[in-house]
């Protein structure tokens, strides 16, 4: 339970990291917080021939406001987003999620950008980045880049980065004032990967449901959107009616896994209870303040 | 880019300067090249906590962090707590609430309660168990390291 050999690069900017990733052979690595990486780097799951350490980068740990987004750089931690005022203010559903990431220690040290970077289907991060219409911010020496985050979560453990590029920031859209939001997870352990979570944003108009956002994990080889049941419940009223709907048409959506921690049939059954719970809850908090405002 | 380096850093308010595989552990750092087997190895893939250690102020896993990551940290181990002769607060606290049996776990334990103690305001025994959740005990049941942790942020009082 050791890692392999591999070269060590400290990476004291963007550009030297990058340069170390091109010069990699298609096998670089970089290491930020480690609590993905590390793991299966002992296990010897991963072995890269280089490993670029960002950790000494300045300016990375920052969480700061842009034009309608929450900008997360590549060193924020667990920690950070859990506790920073921005978060809670603008995005308090994210804010509700961080309580459920991990364990203190893990949260000391693991990053929002590498936990999206490691596209863990039972993650929070990638989840939270799909509802809050993410932006990925990528460099390379070719070049920066921005992708959506519905491009860039491929699969299971699968991102749409190129070998010599690195995540340098992630946007998450700051939902308009009176938007209603909902997260509900259910893992055996708190701070565990989780068999399903679900988060949710509504906002009302004429009593009406609008621009609903429904996010998912553990129930497919990656976080998930919803776009259809999102449709089918734009205009509607928010009646126990239209959410018993709603759920149902996830749980046809949805195609989960069995494995050691939960069989298909009892995520699926999850799902639809998660979704109808999270629907109501998003549902009442609709037209309360949410951002911008204070 | 290298495979191996030296490196400086201050364990227990020690500086200690070695030349390091990059890939070696720190747990294995502490363990094997500089005999400090206080920091004990379970798991080592961050699931059971034994290894906590403190790198600059915070709780890390020592097993997943690279001993060439901490060149230039400021590192503490269950050594830098206290003495047979001369127990640490939390260590007493431990003793008196009978918060070990076997003990593996504890020095994980001891340096993850003390992040606890510095940072988190620890008001309700859900926080202390919430907070104390990534490391593994399979001896106590948990109830008595709790007990620990309440008396210890009692006194502590709320953080400022």
């Amino acid at each position: 339970m050791k890692p392999a050999r591999f070269d060590y690069v400290r990476a004291e900017s963007i550009a030297h990291a990058v340069e170390a990733l091109a010069g990699a052979g298609g096998d670089g690595k970089v290491l930020a917080g480690g609590q993905s990486l590390m793991p299966m780097m002992n296990f010897r799951l991963v072995k890269p021939s280089v490993l670029v350490d960002i950790n000494r980068i300045p300016d990375l740990d920052r969480i700061t406001q842009e034009a309608g987004v929450l900008r997360l750089g590549a060193l924020v931690r667990h920690r950070m987003t859990a506790e920073d005022g921005l978060v809670a203010r603008h995005i308090p559903v994210l804010h509700a999620a961080m309580k459920h990431v991990a364990h203190l220690t893990v949260r000391n040290r693991g990053t929002f950008c590498g936990s999206v970077c490691h596209a863990d289907p039972a993650a929070e991060m990638p989840m939270m980045t799909l509802l809050l219409d993410g932006t990925i911010h990528i460099a390379s020496p070719r070049g920066d880049r921005t992708m959506a985050a519905r491009d860039f979560l491929v699969g299971s453990l699968s991102t749409a980065l190129e070998p010599d590029e690195m995540v340098v920031a992630v946007d998450l859209a700051i939902p308009e004032d009176g938007t209603g939001w909902a997260f509900e997870e259910f893992s055996r352990r708190h701070g565990d990967y989780a068999l399903a979570a679900i988060a949710v944003l509504m906002a009302r108009a004429d009593g009406r449901m609008r621009n609903v956002r429904i996010a998912m994990m553990g129930i497919a080889d990656t976080a998930l959107r919803f776009a259809d049941v999102e449709a089918a419940l734009e205009g509607r009223e928010g009646t126990p009616a239209a959410f018993d709907e709603a759920a149902a048409l996830l749980q046809a959506a949805i195609q989960p896994n069995s494995d050691l921690n939960a069989s298909a049939d009892y995520r699926r059954h999850l799902a639809g209870a998660l979704a109808r719970r999270a629907l109501a809850e998003a549902w009442q908090r609709t037209g309360e303040t949410t951002g911008g405002a204070a | 880019m290298q495979d191996q380096a030296t490196i400086t850093l201050t364990i227990n308010g020690l500086t200690y300067t070695r030349a390091v595989d990059a890939r070696l552990l720190l747990s294995d750092f502490l363990r094997h090249e500089l005999g400090l087997t206080g920091t004990h190895v379970g798991c080592e893939h961050g699931v059971c906590g034994a290894c906590t250690i403190l790198m600059d102020g915070r709780s890390a896993r020592s097993c997943l962090t690279l001993a060439i990551q901490a060149d230039g940290a400021t590192i503490e181990t269950v050594e830098g707590l206290g003495r047979m002769s001369d127990l640490g607060r939390v260590q007493q606290a431990f003793r008196e609430h009978h918060g070990l049996q076997c003990g593996f776990c504890t020095p994980g334990f001891l340096m993850t309660i003390t992040d606890m103690l510095r940072h988190h305001p620890l008001e309700t025994d859900d926080a202390i168990r919430e907070a104390l959740s990534g490391n593994i005990c399979r001896c106590t049941g948990y109830q008595h390291i709790v007990d620990a942790v309440r008396e210890l942020a009692r006194e502590r009082g709320p953080l400022t």
